[in-house]
């Protein structure tokens, strides 16, 4: 096992570990921040599969955040009201149909957004998907149906088999196994035939266009995955908070996102995680201090591109072997 | 709909996309000539609008306001250019959108932080208040007319800057090729600092005209922010003309938008369907716009160093 490999490990088990220990004590709201870093780890999972592997570094996966926090709380209100939804179909409690609902929708917004900004590149790339997930933003905001501008709220968490849900360990629980997998299928698409690709297009287009694969589709699939994580996260973040607002398309949401791969370390498998664990922790000790934290965030994030490249993972386990 | 509430709004969308130019141009010359990405652009055009804002409000003048702003926009830009901004033209786009990011959060919650979360307000001065009668009888307030002056001027002015001067002769020649200019014996640092102050006072004047059009408020760089990237996207990046062409474009998609798209489902639907399908289709419009210009040209309609 490498060195990068067992880091990784460490920090997922030490996730889990400290949910249990915060279990241990009766420090409910402890649970509730390893939740929140699971659930943010799995986001940026998604999206460390396009920016990291792929080098497509999108400014606008919060577009996708979104649509999994829309399909939770679109589903669930429409079972909680007993309105049919479209074609007569009910809505649903069920947390296992909201994935999937979840991650089919962002998948078909991906493909269409993924059509379109994948035929430019560098800032034009960067541009485009952060104008696709504004217009979605604004959308939500201007359409009513759907609370607008002031959200929606899930009265009760949605629900999984054989748990309840409500108990802040078993949905911690939930978000983790979640996690789990993400990781497992990005270090299994890493070192696939279809990773060496994508990761052949980040590196060298023209080499890889020279042995017979055309980038565009391998780029395209990567956005799609990534997009479908990245919202299935999305519509955990609205069962944790139980509520979902416009705010979720925002693009500092987008920005946050990108902000936990890189200080978790671009590219690499816990890196997105470790990011998220180093941000919330940040948000929960400078949040105490002050109530300008996000002025101290800004000058640690400037430090950390500045001076610290590489993020946790690069100060844990050395640089990552490919540049 | 009548042909004067038409023409008002054509105005009004006139007004929009010279405020987007502003912001436009300062991006698009940064990015042409350093090939840098500046999320914190939005920042410069707030803090123009504050300092706009406090000054005016400190002396009751808003031309000492404006000149405030100027000033202050360029110093903020100048001193960013200095510390941080310097040691990024090398890194890839990814380190440059954090980066800049990280300075958005510094200057918003660094300006909540000096004037508190209450918005500020700034008076229109007392010799553009009042209006002028527009053909069919209606009135246009005389301030939104100068603020398109103001647009044309500064476009005239950077045409000349840029095409005649010697200073926009080195920033043409730090466009296609720096390291040329270096061996030359032009002093790169300096060139990229003035270009950077020069883009960060368009922000910040823009900010200031807009300040007195609705509040001073923390945050309200970063819409005007997203559509000028949408601005240079389209209009192809680095280019001026591209700038130019691209916020005229959005301001007027965006203002006619909002007021024809209503109108027209109208035409087939209840009036107050009609009001939320046009408000939503509108807010969606200008990118639907991009998206089309993209799909036909990936570079942008004015591409300059494709």
């Amino acid at each position: 096992m490498t060195r990068e490999t067992s880091i990784s490990i460490l920090i997922v088990a030490g996730l889990l570990a400290a949910a249990f220990i915060a279990q241990a004590m009766g420090e409910t709201f402890y649970i509730t921040l390893a939740t929140r870093m699971a659930i943010l780890g799995l986001a940026a999972t998604g999206l460390n599969i396009a920016l990291g592997l792929g080098g497509l570094v999108s400014f606008g996966h919060a577009a996708f955040f979104g649509i999994g926090g829309y399909a939770a709380g679109i589903l669930a209100t429409h079972a909680f009201n007993s309105e049919p939804l479209l074609f007569g179909l009910p809505g649903t409690n069920q947390m296992i149909v909201i994935w999937i609902t979840g991650a089919i929708a962002a998948a078909l917004v991906a493909v269409l957004i993924g059509l379109i900004s994948l035929r430019t590149s560098g800032v034009y790339f960067i541009m485009i998907t952060l104008a696709f997930a504004q217009m979605i933003y604004y959308f939500a905001i201007s359409w009513p149906a759907y609370g607008g501008e002031d959200g929606l709220s899930i009265y009760v968490r949605n629900a999984f088999p054989g748990t309840n849900t409500l108990a802040p360990m078993s949905f911690f629980l939930i978000c983790f196994a979640l996690l789990t997998l993400g990781l497992i299928l990005f270090a299994l698409m890493r070192d696939s035939r279809f990773g060496a690709a994508l990761q052949a297009g980040r590196q060298n287009e023209t080499r890889l266009a020279a042995v017979g694969i055309g980038p565009f589709r391998v780029r395209l699939a990567a956005f799609v995955i990534s997009a479908m994580m990245t919202a299935l996260a999305g519509a955990l973040f609205a069962d944790l908070n139980r509520f979902v607002s416009p705010s979720m398309f925002s693009w500092h949401m987008s920005g946050e996102l990108i902000v936990l791969i890189i200080l978790g370390g671009v590219g690499r498998l816990a890196g997105p995680l470790a990011g998220a664990i180093v941000y919330v922790l940040f948000e929960f000790a400078l949040g105490g201090i002050t109530e300008h934290w996000q002025f101290f965030l800004g000058l640690i994030l400037l430090a950390v591109v500045l001076f610290a490249r590489g993020g946790v993972m690069g100060l844990l386990a050395g640089r990552a072997r490919h540049g | 709909m009548s042909l004067t509430l038409l023409i008002e709004q054509i105005l009004n969308g006139l007004q929009f996309g010279v405020m987007l130019f502003l912001m436009a141009a300062g991006l698009t010359l940064i990015f042409g000539v350093m090939g840098l990405i500046n999320l914190a652009h939005g920042s410069l055009f707030m803090v123009g609008a504050f300092a706009c804002a406090s000054v005016a409000a400190a002396t009751g003048s808003f031309w000492l306001g404006l000149v405030a702003s100027l000033a202050a926009a360029a110093a903020a830009g100048a001193l960013v250019e200095i510390l941080v901004i310097r040691r990024l033209y090398e890194r890839d786009h990814l380190d440059q959108v954090l980066a800049t990011f990280a300075l958005i959060l510094i200057f918003s919650e660094g300006t909540r932080w000096v004037f508190g979360s209450f918005p500020l307000y700034l008076d229109i001065p007392q010799l553009l208040s009042g209006a002028v009668h527009l053909p069919g009888g209606a009135q246009y307030p005389i301030y939104r007319l100068a603020v398109i002056g103001v647009g044309i001027a500064v476009a005239v002015g950077l045409y000349l800057l840029i095409g005649k001067t010697r200073l926009g002769m080195r920033i043409r020649a730090g466009e296609s090729d720096r390291e040329m200019i270096g061996a030359l014996g032009i002093d790169i640092g300096t060139l990229y600092t003035l270009v950077f102050a020069l883009g960060a006072a368009l922000a910040g004047l823009a900010g200031a005209m807009v300040g007195a059009l609705q509040s001073v408020q923390v945050g309200m760089g970063e819409p005007v922010l997203i559509l000028a990237f949408v601005v240079i996207v389209i209009g192809g990046i680095g280019s001026i003309k591209g700038a130019l062409v691209g916020s005229i474009l959005v301001g007027l998609t965006e203002t006619l938008g909002r007021f024809l798209l209503p109108h027209f489902f109208g035409l087939f639907m209840s009036n107050s369907e009609a009001a939320t399908v046009g408000a939503a289709l509108a807010s969606m419009l200008i990118y639907i716009v991009m998206a089309l210009i993209l799909a036909f040209r990936p570079q942008g309609l004015f591409a300059a160093n494709a």
